[in-house]
């Protein structure tokens, strides 16, 4: 039986007062979460959902009560140009009943479409090119990438999802002998924790050895998820 | 006891062993495909119609699956290293025996960017559609790509990358190009996931593909009306 660690569980609880149900990470990749029936007054966040558990923390800890969260199939991403049109289609379904949508994605291999649809939307999004980005903060990892270009990146939820995420689509349960193709120019894994867990960064050492590439564990927190997130909760509505 | 019988490849007729061929390229069984070509070799085929007729005909079965959502990357990917073992043996004999050559290409990933898989798929259908490649391989600064423009004249420059941060990159090479005035010198060609036809006009690409079969569709059109313009 796997032991969860003692920091961890703050973190888990708060989770779970957030929404009131628990969170399950498959869930999270294949259906996303739907939001809360309130809507008066109210902020909604639209979120990839490989991010739900990160908002809900910020938010918790925060005492951000006037956010409501949404999220959108965290298995997206495995098709990266079908994500404008799965934002634009939430924020004009939502945008009747809320007052201000914010949404949570950063380009995400979008080339650029995501934050065109947005602006022509009238709506927020998350700087930067992706969440392994923002999560470390956007200036640093731009800092950073130049001596990075081999490493491939893990967040907790990668790290909790990879084999849903991308052994599974990858087919490298299946044919591992593509291994090389995928990852043969990567030379190490950087797993970025938002938390601290040492269940999980057992995994992401597991992963790493999987994947044949050195191991690097990184404590990122939340970065500039949670200062994008604090400019949007003292936003006055429109 | 399985009711399949073992199928024989040497015992097939021509006709039968390339699509027996097209099948297990389609399957990703590199042995089978080595012994198909060594077959076909042995049976006095030129290298250049084994490679086109059994080779790239396969692949192109393969090429339109993928894009119609019924093969995805995996597949494509075994049945790429598949047709990788028999170009192997195939790619010393074309040189030999005088194999056509539609154009020559230098391709590369941009500085940055370490994804070649779009890449190396797009040279070996481009081999095999006739055309020698060049592939300066990954994560290329301008200079490569101007060094490898001088040595290697060729008439088509090819950049992939796979990141949204690495793509912008392609501009910069195409305006050192610019600057040199040398870009009306060459067709240049862009593709990646990321990317799109508005991103490959806005960086002054001739062309943006978006997958290996319209890259080699694209080349081959440009190739010719470069030839037509020099003949005219």
């Amino acid at each position: 039986m796997v032991r969860r660690s003692r920091t961890a569980r703050p973190e888990r609880r708060a989770v779970l007062r957030a929404t009131g149900r628990s969170l399950q990470d498959q869930s999270l990749t294949d259906k996303g979460l739907a939001p809360p029936e309130r809507k008066t007054d109210r902020i909604l966040l639209i979120a990839c959902g490989a991010l739900a558990r990160e908002i809900l923390a910020v938010k918790e800890r925060n005492g951000w009560d006037h956010m409501d969260l949404t999220c959108l199939p965290a298995i997206l991403h495995v098709h990266p140009e079908r994500i404008t049109d799965a934002v634009e289609d939430a924020v004009t379904r939502h945008r009747k009943v809320y007052d201000q949508i914010f949404v949570v994605y950063a380009d995400c291999g979008t080339g650029g479409h995501l934050q065109a649809a947005c602006e022509r939307l009238g709506v927020e999004m998350v700087k930067g090119p992706h969440c392994y980005s923002f999560f470390e903060g956007n200036d640093a990892f731009d800092a950073r990438k130049e001596d990075e270009t081999t490493a491939f990146y893990l967040t907790d939820f990668l790290a909790r999802q990879f084999d849903a995420f991308i052994w599974k689509p990858m087919g490298l349960d299946r044919h591992p002998e593509l291994l090389e193709m995928y990852f043969g120019n990567y030379t190490k894994v950087v797993y970025q924790a938002q938390i601290d867990d040492p269940t999980l960064t057992e995994r992401a050492r597991e992963i790493a050895e999987r994947m044949g590439l050195e191991f690097e564990r990184r404590f990122t927190g939340y970065g500039d998820l949670e200062t994008t997130m604090s400019a949007w909760a003292k936003r006055p509505p429109t | 006891m399985s009711e399949e019988e073992d199928i024989i490849l040497s015992e097939l007729d021509d006709e039968e062993l390339v699509q027996q061929m097209f099948d297990d390229l389609y399957d990703g069984l590199k042995e089978e495909i080595e012994e198909g070509v060594n077959i076909l070799l042995e049976r006095k085929w030129m290298p250049y119609d084994i490679l086109t007729k059994a080779l790239v005909g396969g692949m192109t079965i393969v090429g339109a699956d993928f894009r119609d959502g019924i093969l995805f990357v995996p597949e494509v990917l075994l049945a790429a290293n598949a047709m990788k073992g028999g170009m192997h043996i195939l790619k010393p004999l074309l040189a030999e025996t005088g194999a056509p050559r539609v154009g020559k290409m230098v391709i590369g990933t941009v500085k940055g960017d370490i994804h070649d898989i779009g890449k190396n798929l797009v040279s070996m259908m481009m081999e095999g559609a006739g055309f020698e490649v060049v592939d300066l391989g990954i994560n290329n600064p301008v200079e490569n790509y101007l060094e490898a423009l001088e040595n290697e004249e060729p008439d088509i420059l090819g950049m992939s990358a796979l990141l949204t941060t690495t793509m912008p990159y392609m501009k910069v090479v195409i305006d050192t190009m610019v600057e040199q005035g040398i870009r009306d010198d060459y067709i240049v060609l862009v593709g990646g996931a990321p990317l799109n036809e508005e991103f490959g006009k806005a960086i002054g690409a001739d062309a943006y593909c978006r997958d290996a079969a319209v890259a080699v569709e694209t080349a081959k059109d440009f190739v010719g009306r470069k030839h037509n313009q020099l003949s005219a």
